[in-house]
C-alpha cells in the first residue's frame, strides 16, 4: 500500500492540486518549501501533516482563520497516516467517537468532489463478527447507540454474513452487525487532499521542518522555535502523532501529552485469482484479533494481538516512519486466526508484511483540547489506531473548540485535562500502552479496571483496607476500594468474572448498602479533589461569588452544593465548598477534576498575590462515615454531641477525633444518607481510623467501598460530574435550580445563559428511571449509554446506572430530550412532557418498561433530618 | 566473597578446582565438595530465604501487573522459562552495522554481544566502538579480577589508547592545537553500547592528561602515517598499563581520583580486542580471554581458527617465557599450581602491581596513607617474590586477512572458554545461524503464499525457534551454563544455574561476555576483486 500511496504523493507533487499549496509565495513549489524562509509571525501554528494536523488546518480554515502555518518535520501524511490501513469504522464504543467517524466518514465522502483529489473512497460497509454471545451483546449495545444517532445498521445472523462476504467461514459465529455505510479511503490521500483544500484557504505549510520547542511567556503560547527560524504565535496545535509525547515534554514547563507507540502489523497480498470486488465489506473479527479488508483485489489483514511491543520508549525516533522490522514469529496468532476464518486464502501470494507504529494513550481515548498549564497550546493525538476514522471530526471539534472557546458536543472524555502529570512517565505508558492494545479487541465490560499502571497514588490506609479484603479500581492514578470480600468468601478470577449480567459481587455489594442503612460505614473517600482558596480581604468570596453559581456568602461553617458553570451556563465543575472562615474557602471536587478544575481557577482567577488557590488534595485523608449510627461513632469519638440539634446537616466543623485535633467533620455523605465525611490531615489518618473502628464495632461498623457509595447516591437521584454532568448541562436541566443565585442579583459566569433558559425553558432533562420488568438475575444489566425511548420514540440516552438494593430495582439516570416528531428538531422539555411518557430502556436491543421520576423516592430518605426539605428539593450530591 | 581472603582467589574458573589458600581453605574446601557431592542438585541446597535473584527486568513486570497484595499470585520460586529467557536476554545488544564506511564497504556485517554475570557485581566489561578519525571497528572484552575497577578503566581508556596511536601526524596535531587553544576536541571514538552497560565516563581531566602526554610523545616520533596497526596494539596495551601504574604513584590531589587509581593500580583485568578495518583483522589479546574465527571452507565444512593463545600456565610458551625472563632459580616457584607465583591464573594482565612492583615500592604507595580496608586493597606478598615484575600487559598480537570464507569472531572471556571448547563454540553458532535462519521466511528470495507460512511459522512455533536466541551470544551464554556432563542442554540446570543466590552463583560459574561479529563475505570479495 504504502509503495502506491509514495507514489501518489510524488504525483501530487507535481499534480495540479499540489501547485495551487503556496499560492501566494511567489509560487514556490511546496516542495521546495523547505528552502523558503518561514513567515515570521502566524496566528496558530500546526505541528504535525498527518491526518490530524491536516483535518485541524482544513476545518480552522474553513471556519475563517487564515493565519495558519502547518509545519512538517518530514514529508506531508509520512508517519502512521501513511502507513494507516485505511479502515474508517463508525462502530465505536464512546457516542463522541461514533460522532466523529460518522462526520468523518461524511467529510472524506464528499473531498474529493470539493478538492479534486482522490481519495481512494469506496463505502464497502463493515462487518463485526460475534463468536461468542458475550460479543454479540457488545455488538447489539452499539447497534442500538448507533441507530439512534442515524448511522445505519443491524444485527444479522451467520448466514447473512456469508452473504455479504464471499471467503468468510462463518461456522463458529454465534451473529454479526453490519454497518453498511463505512468506508475504506486512503488515508494519506485524505490528508493531502486536506491539506490541498487548507491550503487553498490560506493556510501556509511547511515540509521538512522541525519544530525544536514551542516559547511560553507567562503561560501563554508565544511562538514557536523551529529548526529554519522562530515563528511567532498565539496558538500552537501539537499533532505531532507519536512524537507529541516528546514534543510536550520539550518545552521548557513541559506538556504532559501521555501516548506511547506500539508496533502494529497488517499483511499485504497480492490479488485473488478472482480478484475481490472493491465494495467487499471490511471484516472485523475482534475474537480473532483482527480485521481485514479488500486491497487491490486482494486483502490487507492486521490485528491488535495480545502481546504487544511498545517502542520508541526512550523517545529515540524516525523522523518519517522508516518501515521497521518484520515480524512475522510474532504475527503468526493472527495469521492463524486469518486462515480460520478465511480458510481458501491460504493459497493466496503474501506481498508484504507491514510494521507501523500506531499510538495508544493510558485509556483507550484519543487526546485533545488544551493544555491546563499553558494556554493557546492545543493538541490532537493519541488515536488508539483510529485515525483515520476519528481525524475529520477530531479536527472538526478541536478546530471549534479554538474558535469559539469550546467546542460544540461535550468532549470531556477526551480533554487532555483528564491527565496529569502523574501519566507521564514512561515506564507508565509502557507498561499501561501493552494492556491498552490488546483491549481494543477484547470484550469490553462493565466496571472494567486497568491492571497495569496501578498503586500509584494511594491512601495512607491502602494497606490496612487491602489486608481487610478491599478490592481496588483506580481513578485518575489514585486506588479507591471498590468493595470488601469477606474472608470467607471468594470471587470468580478476573477474567471470568467479566460479564454483562448480575456480577458475582452483587452480595458482598448489598450487605454494605445494608450496613449504611441500617448501622454505619467506613468508605476511605481520599481520592476526591481538594482545593483551599483563602485571601488576606473579601477577595475570595469575591472571586467565587462569580466563579460560582451558588450563593457562598453564608455564615462560616456552612457547606454549600454549586459548580462552576461556563458562558453556555454548563457546568464546568460540580463541588462542594464549605466556608471554613471569613476569607477562607474548602472546595472538594470529584477526583479526575484536579487537573481540570485547577486550569480554570487559575484561568479565570485574577493575578492577585493576596489571593492564594492551594491544592490540598495529598494533604487529608477523607473518611465518609455513612449510617444512622454515624452520630454515635462521632460523638463517642469527640465527647462531643453531634446530633442535627447541635450538628446540622451541610456544615462543617474543626474538631478533635479520637486524641487528633483539626479534622475537618463535615455533615454529608455524598449519598443523602446520614453521616459525616472526616478530613483528616494524613498523619493522623491512621489513628482516626483505628479509634472509628474500634469505637464503631459495638455500633456494627464495617468497610466500604465505592460500589455501594454509587447505588446509594444514584437511588437517590445524585448526579455525578464527568458522568450525568459535562459542559453542556445547566443547572436548570438537572433541576437544580435552588441551587443557582439567579433570583439575587449577583454576577456569576454563566448567569445570562441560565437566564435565558430559565424564560425559553430546557431542550432536556435529567430523569430518573426505575426499570420496571427487568429481572436483574437474569436481564442483561444496564450500564451507561443505552438509548431512552419515550413512547416508542427515541428520547436520549442513560448517563449511569445502578441497582437500588431499597427499592430492589434498577435505577438509570439519562437526559429526556423532546425531538420533534416531524422535524427531528430539538423542542423544549416541560416537567408535563416528562410525566406523560411511557418510557423504555434500550439494553442491547432489548426493551425495558421504565418509570420516569424527576425527583428522588421521599420513602428512601428514612431518617428525617432538619434539613430534609432543602435536601429533597436540592438534590445535592456529587 | 568473604572478604578476609586475598583476591586473587576470585581469578577462578567454575571448571578448575579453587584454590585454597590459608585462612581461607576451610570455608572454600567445603563448598567445594559439597559442590562435588551434589553436583547440580541445587534445588535442595538453596535456602529458601527469598533470596532468588530474579531478574530486574521480570520484577518489572510483574509488578507492573499487580495492582493489590492480596490479588496477587504467590511469587514465584521457580523461573518460569520465559523469565529464563529474560535473564538471559537482559544484557543482550545488537547491532547491524552500515552497509558503506565512507563509501567503502564494510566487512562487518553485525555483531551480537551478551554479558551474565556471575560476580556481584560483575567483573566483565565489554567495549564496542569505531574510531571516527580513522577508519575500523573495535571489539574489546575485559575480564576483571580482585574487583571490576581495573576493568572498567581498561575498557574505558584502552581504546582511546589505540585511537590514538593510529592516528596520522596531521590529526595528531590538530588535537594538540585544539587542546592548546582550549576548544573542543576532535570525536575519538563512536561507542556502541548496551544501555545496562557501566556508564563510560568521557576520558576524566586526569586521564585525558595522559592521553595526551601519550599523543605529544607519538608527535615527537614524527611519522606521517601513525603507528601500523600491531605497533599501535602494541603500545596501547603497554602504555595503558604503565599509566595505570604511574598514575597511582604520582601524588594526586583528588582523594576520589587517588583512591580510584589505587582500586584500579591494585585490582587486575585481562584484555582480548580485535581490530577490524577492511579485510585487515588484528587481534591484541593479554590473558586468558580469546578470540575465534569461524571459517566455512568451500566444501561446506566448518572450522575453527584460534587467533589467540591464552596466557597462563597450560601454554608452554608462556612457561619458557616466564622461565626466561627469571632466574633459574626461581623455575619451580614462578608457576604453582598452575598459578603465576601460585596465585593468579593468567599470566598477563593490565593492573595487578602486586605483581609488578617491587615489594619495596608497594609499600611506600599503600603507606602512603590509604584506607586499604575501605577500598578493598589487599597488600600481600605472595612467596617467592623476588625479580618483579612477574606480570605483563604486553599483548600478543595476531594479524589475519579476512577471506571471503572467514564468516564470524567470537571474542569471549573465559567463563566461556572454561565449559565450552573451541570448536563447541563455533558448532553452536553455526546453528544459532542454521537456526534463525531456517523457515526464516524470505520473500524477497522466494514469495510464499499465505498457508506455506502459516505452516512455516507454526513449525517454528512448535520447536521453539521463534522464541530461541535472536542472539548468539545469548545462545552461547545458555549452552555455557545449561549443558551438562553429557553435553546436553539441561533446562532444570539453566535455571538452577540462574537461581543462585548471589553469594554463591561465583562458585558455579564465571563472569560471562561474548561477543559475535559476523563477517560481510560480499564486501570481503569486493575487497579482493577491486584489489
Amino acid at each position: 500500500m504504502f509503495y502506491r500511496l509514495l507514489s501518489v504523493v510524488r504525483r501530487q507533487r507535481t499534480g495540479r492540486g499540489w501547485q495551487n499549496w503556496s499560492s501566494g509565495r511567489s509560487g514556490a513549489s511546496a516542495a521546495e518549501a523547505h528552502s523558503v524562509a518561514l513567515p515570521a509571525q502566524a496566528q496558530v501554528v500546526i505541528c504535525g501533516g498527518g491526518i490530524m494536523g491536516t483535518s485541524v488546518a482544513y476545518h480552522l480554515s474553513k471556519m475563517g482563520w487564515k493565519d495558519i502555518v502547518l509545519l512538517e518535520q518530514g514529508r506531508l501524511a509520512a508517519g502512521s497516516t501513511r502507513f494507516c490501513a485505511g479502515i474508517l469504522s463508525t462502530a465505536r464504543h464512546l457516542t463522541i467517537e461514533q460522532k466523529m467517524a460518522d462526520y468523518s466518514n461524511k467529510l472524506y465522502h464528499q473531498l474529493e468532489q470539493e478538492t479534486g483529489i482522490q481519495t481512494g473512497y469506496i463505502r464497502t460497509g463493515s462487518v463485526f463478527l460475534a463468536q461468542t454471545q458475550d460479543r454479540l451483546i457488545s455488538l447489539k449495545r452499539i447497534n442500538s447507540r448507533l441507530n439512534v444517532i442515524g448511522i445505519p445498521s443491524e444485527i444479522i445472523s451467520p448466514k447473512k454474513v456469508a452473504e455479504l462476504h464471499p471467503l468468510l467461514n462463518v461456522h463458529d459465529l454465534v451473529g454479526a452487525m453490519h454497518v453498511p455505510e463505512d468506508a475504506v479511503v486512503s488515508s494519506a490521500d485524505v490528508a493531502l487532499a486536506l491539506a490541498s483544500a487548507a491550503s487553498q484557504n490560506g493556510v501556509q505549510i511547511y515540509d521538512r521542518t522541525s519544530i525544536l520547542h514551542v516559547m511560553v511567556k507567562k503561560g501563554q503560547v508565544t511562538g514557536v522555535e523551529t529548526d529554519k527560524g522562530q515563528i511567532e504565535c498565539q496558538y500552537f496545535v501539537n499533532c505531532a502523532g507519536q512524537w507529541a509525547y516528546e514534543l510536550g515534554l520539550s518545552n521548557e514547563e513541559p506538556v504532559s501529552i501521555p501516548l506511547h507507540a506500539c508496533e502494529h502489523f497488517y499483511l499485504l497480498t497480492r490479488p485473488l485469482e478472482t480478484p475481490l470486488r472493491s465494495n467487499t465489506p471490511t471484516i472485523v473479527d475482534a475474537d480473532g484479533r483482527i480485521y481485514i479488508r479488500n486491497w487491490q483485489g486482494g486483502i490487507l489483514s492486521g490485528g491488535f494481538e495480545k502481546n504487544p511491543k511498545p517502542i520508541f520508549t526512550e523517545g529515540k525516533n524516525q523522523l518519517e516512519i522508516q518501515n521497521l522490522q518484520e515480524d512475522w514469529d510474532h504475527f503468526e496468532p493472527l495469521l492463524s486466526s486469518l486462515l480460520r476464518r478465511m480458510p481458501d486464502l491460504e493459497t493466496l501470494e503474501i506481498l508484504k508484511l507491514v510494521n507501523c507504529p500506531e499510538t495508544f494513550t493510558p485509556d483507550m481515548r484519543c487526546i485533545m483540547g488544551e493544555s491546563p498549564s499553558v494556554q493557546g497550546y492545543f493538541v490532537l493525538a493519541g488515536m488508539n489506531s483510529a485515525g483515520l476514522s476519528f481525524g475529520g471530526g477530531a479536527g472538526r471539534y478541536l478546530a471549534e473548540w479554538m474558535v469559539h472557546g469550546y467546542p460544540s458536543e461535550n468532549i470531556w472524555e477526551l480533554d487532555l485535562k483528564r491527565f496529569g502529570a502523574l501519566q507521564s512517565s514512561r515506564t507508565f505508558l509502557r507498561h499501561r500502552v501493552m494492556e491498552v492494545m490488546p483491549l481494543l479487541y477484547d470484550l469490553k465490560v462493565p466496571r472494567w479496571d486497568f491492571q497495569t499502571g496501578r498503586q500509584l497514588r494511594t491512601s495512607p490506609l491502602y494497606d490496612r483496607l487491602d489486608a481487610q479484603g478491599a478490592r481496588w479500581m483506580e481513578k485518575h492514578g489514585f486506588e479507591r476500594p471498590k468493595y470488601f470480600v469477606p474472608p470467607d468468601k471468594d470471587l470468580l478470577a478476573l477474567e471470568q468474572s467479566k460479564t454483562f449480567y448480575k456480577p458475582d459481587w452483587f452480595d458482598i455489594v448489598e450487605s454494605e448498602v445494608k450496613c449504611c442503612k441500617e448501622a454505619v460505614c467506613v468508605i476511605d473517600m481520599s481520592s476526591f479533589t481538594k482545593f483551599e482558596i483563602t485571601s488576606t480581604g473579601d477577595q475570595a468570596l469575591e472571586v467565587l461569588q462569580y466563579l460560582f453559581s451558588n450563593d457562598l456568602d453564608v455564615p462560616v461553617g456552612h457547606i454549600v452544593h454549586t459548580g462552576m458553570l461556563n458562558q453556555g451556563g454548563g457546568y464546568e465543575n460540580d463541588c462542594s465548598i464549605a466556608r471554613l472562615g471569613k476569607r477562607s474557602f474548602f472546595m472538594i471536587s470529584p477526583t479526575d477534576q484536579q487537573v481540570h478544575c485547577w486550569a480554570w481557577l487559575k484561568k479565570h482567577m485574577p493575578e492577585d498575590s493576596n489571593l492564594l488557590l492551594e491544592d490540598v488534595t495529598w494533604k487529608y485523608t477523607a473518611l465518609n462515615l455513612i449510617g444512622p449510627r454515624a452520630v454515635d461513632v462521632l460523638s463517642e469519638l469527640s465527647y462531643a454531641p453531634m446530633t442535627p440539634d447541635h450538628f446540622p446537616s451541610l456544615f462543617c466543623k474543626e474538631m478533635s477525633v479520637g486524641y487528633a485535633n483539626g479534622i475537618r467533620v463535615m455533615s454529608m455523605t455524598h449519598t443523602g444518607e446520614p453521616g459525616f465525611m472526616l478530613y483528616i490531615p494524613i498523619e493522623y489518618a491512621l489513628h482516626v481510623y483505628n479509634e472509628v473502628m474500634s469505637v464503631g464495632q459495638k455500633y456494627g461498623i464495617r468497610n466500604a467501598g465505592y460500589y455501594a457509595l454509587r447505588s446509594l447516591r444514584i437511588e437517590k437521584f445524585f448526579a455525578f460530574w464527568g458522568q450525568d454532568l459535562n459542559t453542556l448541562t445547566t443547572p436548570l436541566e438537572c433541576g437544580r435550580e435552588s441551587r443557582v443565585k439567579l433570583e439575587k442579583g449577583m454576577d456569576f459566569i454563566g448567569r445570562d445563559a441560565l437566564l435565558q433558559q430559565k424564560q425559553n425553558g430546557v431542550y432536556k432533562r435529567l430523569t430518573m428511571f426505575i426499570l420496571d420488568d427487568h429481572d436483574t438475575d437474569l436481564d442483561l444489566w444496564p450500564w451507561w449509554g443505552e438509548p431512552i425511548y419515550r413512547n416508542g420514540q427515541y428520547a436520549g440516552k442513560t448517563t449511569s446506572s445502578a441497582y437500588s438494593y431499597t427499592l430492589e430495582r434498577h435505577v438509570c439516570l439519562g437526559f429526556v430530550h423532546n425531538f420533534s416528531e416531524d422535524t427531528g428538531e430539538e423542542q423544549v422539555v416541560t416537567t408535563d412532557f416528562i410525566n406523560r411518557g411511557e418510557y423504555e430502556i434500550d439494553i442491547a436491543g432489548h426493551r425495558f418498561q421504565a418509570k420516569a421520576k424527576l425527583y428522588p423516592v421521599t420513602s428512601l430518605f428514612t431518617h428525617k433530618r432538619r434539613k430534609d426539605d432543602v435536601e429533597l428539593s436540592d438534590l445535592h450530591g456529587k | 566473597m568473604s572478604s578476609t581472603l586475598p583476591f586473587w582467589i576470585l581469578k577462578n574458573s567454575a571448571r578448575n578446582s579453587i584454590a585454597t589458600l590459608q585462612g581461607g581453605r576451610r570455608f572454600y574446601s567445603r563448598c567445594a565438595s559439597n559442590r562435588n557431592k551434589a553436583r547440580w542438585r541445587l534445588f535442595s541446597q538453596v535456602p529458601g530465604s527469598g533470596k532468588i535473584s530474579v531478574p530486574c527486568s521480570d520484577v518489572a513486570l510483574q509488578k507492573a501487573y499487580r495492582h493489590t497484595s492480596t490479588e496477587e499470585d504467590d511469587f514465584q520460586l521457580q523461573l518460569s522459562p520465559q523469565q529464563v529467557n529474560e535473564v538471559l536476554r537482559a544484557g543482550e545488544s545488537a547491532h547491524k552495522t552500515l552497509d558503506l564506511v565512507s563509501g567503502v564497504p564494510n566487512s562487518v556485517l553485525r555483531f551480537e554481544s551478551n554479558q551474565l554475570a556471575a560476580n556481584s557485581p560483575v567483573e566483565d566489561r565489554r567495549g564496542i566502538a569505531s574510531c571516527l578519525q580513522t577508519n575500523g571497528l573495535m571489539f574489546g572484552i575485559f575480564d576483571g579480577h580482585g574487583g571490576h575497577a581495573c576493568a572498567q578503566a581498561v575498557s574505558e581508556r584502552l581504546f582511546y589508547y589505540v585511537a590514538v596511536s593510529l592516528m596520522s601526524q596531521q590529526t595528531l596535531e590538530q588535537m594538540e592545537g585544539a587542546m592548546e587553544s582550549m576548544k573542543p576536541l576532535l570525536p575519538i571514538l563512536h561507542w556502541l553500547k548496551h544501555p545496562g552497560d557501566s556508564i563510560y565516563k568521557d576520558v576524566t581531566s586526569v586521564h585525558l592528561d595522559h592521553l595526551r602526554v601519550y599523543w605529544q610523545e607519538l608527535l615527537d616520533l614524527h611519522m606521517e602515517m601513525g603507528l601500523n596497526i600491531k605497533e599501535a596494539l602494541m603500545h596501547s596495551f603497554q602504555r595503558l598499563d604503565s599509566d595505570i601504574s604511574l598514575e597511582v604513584q604520582a601524588p594526586l590531589e583528588d582523594e576520589m581520583t587517588r583512591n580510584l587509581s589505587l582500586q584500579v593500580a591494585f585490582s587486575g583485568a585481562t584484555a582480548c580486542m580485535a581490530h577490524v578495518d577492511g579485510v585487515h583483522l588484528h587481534v591484541a589479546n593479554a590473558g586468558d580471554c580469546r578470540a575465534i574465527l569461524g571459517v566455512q571452507e568451500d566444501n561446506g565444512m566448518w572450522s575453527c581458527l584460534p587467533l589467540t593463545c591464552d596466557h597462563n600456565a597450560w601454554n608452554p610458551a608462556e612457561l619458557s617465557r616466564l622461565k626466561r625472563e627469571h632466574p633459574e632459580s626461581e623455575d619451580r616457584t614462578v608457576i604453582v599450581d598452575h598459578r603465576l607465583l601460585g596465585v593468579l591464573m593468567p599470566c598477563r594482565a593490565f593492573g595487578d602491581v602486586q605483581l609488578k612492583w617491587s615489594k619495596e615500592l608497594q609499600h611506600s604507595v599503600l603507606e602512603r596513607g590509604f584506607d586499604t580496608e575501605a577500598l578493598n586493597i589487599y597488600q600481600f606478598t605472595p612467596p617467592h617474590y623476588y625479580t618483579p615484575p612477574y606480570l605483563t600487559a604486553e599483548p600478543e598480537v595476531t594479524y589475519h586477512r579476512l577471506r571471503p570464507q572467514d564468516k564470524f569472531l567470537v571474542l569471549a572471556s573465559d567463563g566461556l572458554w572454561d565449559v565450552l571448547g573451541n570448536e563447541d563454540v563455533v558448532r553452536l553458532v553455526v546453528e544459532h545461524l542454521a537456526e534463525v535462519g531456517r523457515h526464516k521466511p524470505d520473500l524477497a528470495r522466494r514469495p510464499a503464499h499465505l498457508g506455506l507460512m502459516q505452516s512455516l511459522l507454526l513449525q517454528r512455533k512448535a520447536q521453539g525457534l521463534h522464541a530461541a536466541d535472536q542472539n548468539a551470544a545469548t545462545r552461547l551464554i545458555r549452552h555455557a551454563i545449561g549443558t551438562n556432563e553429557y553435553g546436553e542442554m539441561e533446562p532444570e540446570r539453566l535455571t538452577a544455574m540462574l537461581t543462585l543466590p548471589e553469594d554463591l552463583a561465583r562458585m558455579y560459574r564465571d563472569d560471562i561476555t561474548v561477543t559475535v561479529v559476523y563477517f560481510n563475505a560480499d564486501s570481503i570479495d569486493a575487497y579482493y576483486k577491486g584489489g
